[in-house]
């Protein structure tokens, strides 16, 4: 599904990835930890393709294609989903517009017929029901006056829409309460199927509670330098990072 | 991988969309202007002598005028005797009904998007075409007609009502008042003329369009609206043209006069050619546009969305004379390539609690510039009055810009105005937003800008609103959307 080798990139001068090598196999759950400030949501910026952000070495490679290539918008098409940290709003613009052109953008990159406003509709009541948001959503501009948790679930409504092949969630269980926890987890793993995956950028292992993950890797400044099961979650949640950074530095020092 | 910086240059360079000529025989008059010039303008239009005389004052008093020189615009001089005055389509006799009117003018309108049998039956709007100056369609008079509404060319009411338009014309715009409105008063080619009667709510929107067709032909439309107490009226005006070498000028006047109680809606889309991307055969638009409310609790809305000409010159306005009166002013401009837009409002307050509000929205991309000029003045009289002005600016790429200038003059104490201003960068998080989801940059940009301007098109009828958004995603894309 996914294959990042090597992957090393920046914001102008700052190079903030430093050698990134993961694998993610169709039906797989990832979950990325890591300290502050580590690299976690520029990953994800960069997987997006955000502008500004600048691939120096390394390659990423998502169904076999050369995902760095892409124009974000292509990337969105070939399935690649971003929940963002920090939801931009667009005010003046309808939420039901803006989903409805999403979904129809997306659809017509893969070549399937665009949805009229009644299977527009009768999609958005159904994945709706799941996050139990509210109608008056649709009619609100895009994530304007949202609150933050609100923005959140916005998020994984979308996705739920979008139905991608690959979505990456960065951080997007904090602000959350504990039912929105619920109902976001709810939203992401009824998107879980053999031939889909997830990778989940979170710091606190209570989400995997919900979203149970295949691999946990820890990202320290740049670099996967641990990687193990869902039971590593709960051991970064006991004794925090400073084990793991230790463990990685002293094969340096020795 | 290709910054979205390119990606909006590329979408900036649009190239208009209804460039063509009709070829229809004109009359035209060789290029200058003279008194003989006034004199055969009028005599063609067969006018009573109180019009001619006026229009000869107009002249005298605009030879002695100069163009203004302070809008934030630049263009090279105009040579005003290198214009012709007159221009109209040959015609046999006088079309009747649509069937008589020349196919090739109907063709037009079709491009355009108009088709005028469509029109009448679909929308119920009764449409006054202006094709370069004289009027050659009217439709739905009947119907106007029983409510007892006047719609007409006011080269028709200067004969049909001459004691109206001697009344009105040049009360609210004196020929005195600029330039162009001077030069204007003289040799205006034709306009509309509505007049609304006592108690009587128009049965439909009233609309012009308005196309510059002869070549190198200057426009000159003078337009007149008259609602009489407790009367209210919605007019619509439309235009796009051809695309041509020189530039052409283009200096109306709108005059609208509300009496007690009465309300007139005003809504213009302007498209008319921007020019290419170095500005080069765009036309200047030097319009003025003022409202009087002239009675307690009248009312006058201006609602514009300038997409086109290559420099706009423009503050419809509103003379808050009756007590309680309300004067507003919605408007998008936008200008891309080398557009010019200088363009405003101005809110004089002289009555007792008069009410205005300001909502201006402005994009420049390309190398456009745009200007908002705004004045609210607040005279010894008009205790509480108030004023709520909003500017925004939203500049896409880096090569544009956006300027405001708010003149407030206050001269009464309870007044209370308020201004905000705001200018922002199109947000690339915006657009990066939106691509993520799949949606190209030239439909996101178009998304967020009409999202953006969602205040200003809320305040336009129906079907104009669709059109108004499209034409800005015309004139976005490769433009802007
Ligand atoms: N646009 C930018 N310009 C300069 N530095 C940046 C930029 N974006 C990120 N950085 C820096 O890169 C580093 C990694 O940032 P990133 O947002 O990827 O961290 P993160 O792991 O997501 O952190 P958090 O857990 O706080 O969300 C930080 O030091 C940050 O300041
Ligand atoms: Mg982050």
């Amino acid at each position: 599904m996914l294959e990042i080798k090597n992957l090393v990139a920046g914001v102008e001068d700052n190079q903030i990835l430093n050698g990134i090598d993961l694998k993610i196999n169709p039906g797989e759950v990832h979950a990325i930890m890591g300290p502050n400030g580590s690299g976690k949501s520029t990953l994800a910026q960069v997987l997006a393709g955000r502008d500004g952000y600048e691939v120096h070495e390394g390659e990423v490679l998502f169904d076999g294609k050369d995902l760095l290539d892409l124009a974000p918008e292509e990337r969105a098409g070939e399935g690649l989903f971003l929940a963002f940290q920090y939801p931009v709003e667009i005010p003046g613009v309808n939420t039901t517009y803006f989903l409805k052109s999403a979904v129809n953008a997306v659809r017509k990159y893969r070549g399937l017929p665009e949805l009229d406003s009644t299977e527009f509709l009768k999609l958005v009541r159904e994945k709706m029901k799941i996050l139990e948001l509210p109608q008056s959503f649709l009619k609100r501009p895009v994530n304007e006056g949202f609150s933050g948790g609100e923005k959140k679930r916005n998020e994984i409504f979308q996705m739920a829409m979008l139905e991608p092949k690959l979505a990456v969630l960065d951080e997007t269980d904090s602000g959350l309460d504990i039912d929105a926890l619920k109902a976001v987890a709810e939203g992401v793993n009824r998107l879980r199927s053999p031939d889909r995956s997830q990778l989940v950028i979170t710091h606190y292992q209570r989400l995997l509670d919900y979203i149970v993950p295949d691999f946990v890797h820890v990202l320290y400044k740049g670099k996967i330098i641990h990687t193990g099961g869902k039971e590593l979650a709960l051991e970064l949640e006991e004794r925090g990072y400073d084990w793991i950074i230790k463990e990685h530095n002293e094969p340096v020092t020795a | 991988m290709s910054s979205s910086t390119d990606t909006i240059d590329k979408l900036v360079k649009n190239e208009y969309k209804y460039g063509w000529t009709t070829e229809i025989e004109s009359e035209t008059l060789d290029a200058g202007l003279n008194e003989d010039v006034v004199r055969f303008i009028s005599a063609k239009k067969n006018e009573p002598e109180f019009m001619l005389e006026w229009r000869l004052r107009a002249f005298r008093h605009w030879e002695k005028m100069a163009e203004p020189k302070w809008p934030h615009v630049h263009y090279p001089p105009i040579d005003f005797q290198a214009i012709s005055y007159y221009s109209a389509p040959k015609k046999k006799e006088g079309p009747k009904s649509l069937d008589e009117v020349d196919p090739k003018l109907l063709e037009t309108y079709e491009k355009l998007g108009i088709p005028l049998e469509e029109q009448k039956m679909l929308a119920g709007v009764a449409v006054d075409a202006v094709f370069d100056s004289v009027s050659v369609a009217t439709t739905f008079k009947e119907t106007l007609q029983k409510a007892g509404v006047v719609f007409c060319p006011i080269s028709e009411a200067v004969h049909s009502h001459p004691e109206l338009v001697e009344k009105y014309i040049g009360s609210v715009v004196p020929y005195t008042d600029n330039f162009y409105a001077a030069l204007n008063s003289a040799v205006f080619s034709d306009g509309s003329f509505v007049w609304i009667p006592k108690g009587t709510r128009c049965p439909m929107e009233l609309s012009t369009y308005f196309r510059i067709n002869a070549r190198n032909t200057g426009q000159f439309e003078r337009t007149l609206i008259i609602c009489e107490e407790g009367s209210y009226v919605s007019y619509l005006e439309g235009c796009t043209a051809p695309m041509r070498d020189e530039n052409q000028l283009h200096a109306a006047v709108v005059e609208l006069v509300a009496h007690t109680d009465a309300e007139i809606k005003y809504s213009t889309v302007q498209n008319w050619y921007p020019g290419d991307e170095e500005g080069r055969g765009g036309i200047y638009n030097f319009v003025t546009k003022r409202g009087l409310c002239k009675g307690p609790r009248s009312k006058i809305s201006w609602t514009q969305v300038e997409t086109g000409s290559a420099i706009t010159w423009k503050y419809p306005s509103v003379i808050l004379q009756g007590d309680d009166s309300i004067g507003e002013f919605y408007s998008v401009a936008v200008t891309n390539l080398k557009q010019q837009a200088d363009t405003g409002t101005k809110m004089v307050h002289i009555g007792k609690n008069t009410r205005s509000t300001i909502v201006s929205k402005g994009i420049s991309a390309g190398r456009g510039q745009n200007s908002y000029r705004g004045l609210v003045q607040i005279h010894k009289n008009a205790t509480n009055a108030r004023n709520f002005s909003q500017c925004d600016s939203m500049l896409i790429g880096d090569q544009c810009g956006a300027h405001t200038f708010p003149y407030i003059e206050l001269k009464n104490s309870s007044a209370k105005v308020e201004h905000e201003a705001t200018t922002s960068k199109i947000g690339e998080d915006q657009i990066f937003y939106c691509n993520q989801r799949g949606i190209e940059t030239q439909d996101a940009v178009n998304m967020i800008v009409n999202g953006y301007c969602k205040e200003v098109f809320q305040q336009l009828p129906m079907e104009f609103a669709v059109e108004a958004q499209k034409l800005l995603n015309v004139s976005l894309e490769g433009s802007v959307g």
